[in-house]
């Protein structure tokens, strides 16, 4: 008889690995994409390029590919990083590149008025975009946003290759270690599919309750 | 004899291949209210976003307060305006949009004060109390804490107009404020505006096709007709006794159209 209870442990721990290098690959995917959505919107030439670069690189190759190179790769250049720094390098990044278009996206999609009207009551270029077009381009980032969290914590299975304890990497343990494939896949299975609905439903309530007010019924 | 505050001189201005305004020029004094009549497509809106800066000028120049609004003089010499030239010259200038633009996502009262707290350093609690002085003034105060999406439009235009007065601008300009809304809606707008022209001092150019109110509020009505005046005049010349063909053929339209005059 299986000692499961110890064999769960496992893979608990492994989901808080997963949990964590999903929160922080999303926070850095955030980062990214405002700064690469906005460095495509910018009045520079040189900006934009950059953003262009950095988000079709990103899009265009693969992220086993990106993390075996910030893991394998970097440290020739004398930039070694730990299984977790590299994972949340390499879903930051990656994830970000579409986040950038997103936002790209969402700003682009305020209406011109909206502009016309800072100008009118003289606002900034950077006061009319962080108090007027982004608060309102926010809205129409957020649900594409939650899909891509998901897409993040359903890549962040990837990170097991370069041996980081997540909870793809426990499950192969508890297999290899008990023999049994079916319990700790389907365990994983049930855990991956939980998060995804937390993040799904962090979104939409975040959603809600940013859109109250905008419909003219909630407020 | 007082200087003028609007000074246009000969201004160019195309859209591709079509040219709306060719050499146009015109003056406004200080506190003096202008009536901007003509058919759709004469130009009127375009000349009120150039004096917004929303639209560049190909040629000419225009003064306002005795200052380039498209130029900055340097040196003795002429460049063209940046940011903060622009930015400044805005201090003077407010307008109204026809549908209102109001910022969604903001209720009535932080539409109102946004601007002062950001571009005039106001504190929050100065800009709120100037603020419902306003829209006391424009009737909304019992709507301060409401959002836009649940106003009437003329509700939301009477908080777009406390919006641009908050800035407190020199120069009013009104782009047909009234068109978009309900027939039974226009009359509250009217009448804000009416009281802006009989208890202030700024100087108002408003592009209307409501002629009897632009008769009532206006001290000169200019008609416009594909970029250029055609005839200006006194309201009761214009209205009662036009000369140029053109204009008696547009109020001719309006009249059958249902405006009373
Ligand atoms: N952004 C633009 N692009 C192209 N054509 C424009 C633009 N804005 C205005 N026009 C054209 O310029 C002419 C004058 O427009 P406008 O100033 O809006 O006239 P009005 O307000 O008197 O109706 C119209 O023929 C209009 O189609
Ligand atoms: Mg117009």
């Amino acid at each position: 008889m299986t000692q499961w209870s110890g064999y769960f442990g496992l893979i608990l721990q492994g989901a808080l690995v997963t949990i964590e290098l999903t929160l922080m690959g999303s926070v850095l995917a955030l980062i990214m994409a405002f700064l690469a959505g906005l460095g495509r919107l910018s009045r520079f030439f040189a900006v934009r390029a950059l953003a262009t670069a950095y988000i079709e690189f990103f899009r265009g190759t693969s992220i086993f590919v990106q993390l075996f190179w910030a893991y394998f790769v970097l440290p020739f250049i004398g930039i070694s990083l730990t299984p977790l720094q590299a994972g949340v390098l390499a879903l930051g990044l990656n994830v970000g590149a579409y986040g950038a278009e997103v936002v790209r996206g969402a700003i682009q999609s305020i209406g011109r008025e909206q502009y016309e009207a800072c100008i009118a009551v003289n606002l900034g270029r950077w006061q009319s975009m962080r108090h007027v077009i982004l608060p309102q381009a926010l809205l129409v980032m957020l649900p594409t946003f939650g899909n891509n969290a998901i897409e993040l914590l359903k890549a962040t299975a990837v990170v097991s290759l370069i041996s980081l304890t997540d909870l793809t990497f426990q499950a192969q343990v508890v297999r290899s270690q008990t023999g049994n494939t079916m319990v700790p896949f389907t365990t994983i299975l049930v855990i991956y599919f939980g998060l995804a609905l937390i993040i799904s439903w962090g979104v939409r309530s975040l959603e809600r309750r940013m859109a109250r007010g905008l419909d003219g019924v909630r407020v | 004899m007082s200087a003028p505050i609007i000074k246009i001189d000969g201004i160019s201005k195309s859209f591709g291949t079509f040219k709306v305004l060719d050499g146009l020029s015109m003056q406004v004094m200080p506190r003096e209210k202008l009536a901007l009549i003509g058919p759709s497509g004469s130009g009127k809106t375009t000349i009120l976003r150039i004096l917004m800066t929303l639209e560049r000028i190909d040629s000419g120049h225009i003064q306002i307060d005795g200052e380039q609004l498209y130029h900055m003089e340097r040196n003795g010499q002429l460049l063209p305006a940046d940011e903060r030239h622009l930015a400044r010259m805005r201090q003077k200038i407010g307008m109204v949009f026809q549908l209102f633009n109001l910022f969604p996502h903001k209720s009535v009262i932080d539409n109102v004060t946004l601007a002062p707290i950001l571009t005039k350093g106001m504190p929050r609690a100065a800009a709120e109390k100037r603020a419902m002085e306003l829209l006391d003034m424009v009737g909304m105060a019992d709507k301060a804490k409401a959002m836009p999406a649940q106003l009437s439009g003329g509700q939301k235009q009477r908080v777009a107009i406390a919006r641009a007065l908050a800035l407190q601008p020199r120069i009013m300009l009104f782009d047909e404020v009234t068109s978009a809304l309900d027939p039974e809606l226009v009359e509250e707008v009217l009448n804000v505006l009416w009281r802006l022209c009989s208890e202030t001092d700024m100087t108002m150019l408003l592009v209307t096709h409501e002629m009897g109110f632009a008769h009532d509020f206006a001290d000169r009505v200019l008609f416009f007709d594909r970029g250029k005046i055609v005839e200006e005049g006194k309201p009761d010349e214009i209205f009662r006794n036009p000369k140029q063909e053109r204009t008696q053929g547009f109020l001719k339209k309006i009249i059958a159209a249902g405006h009373r005059v």
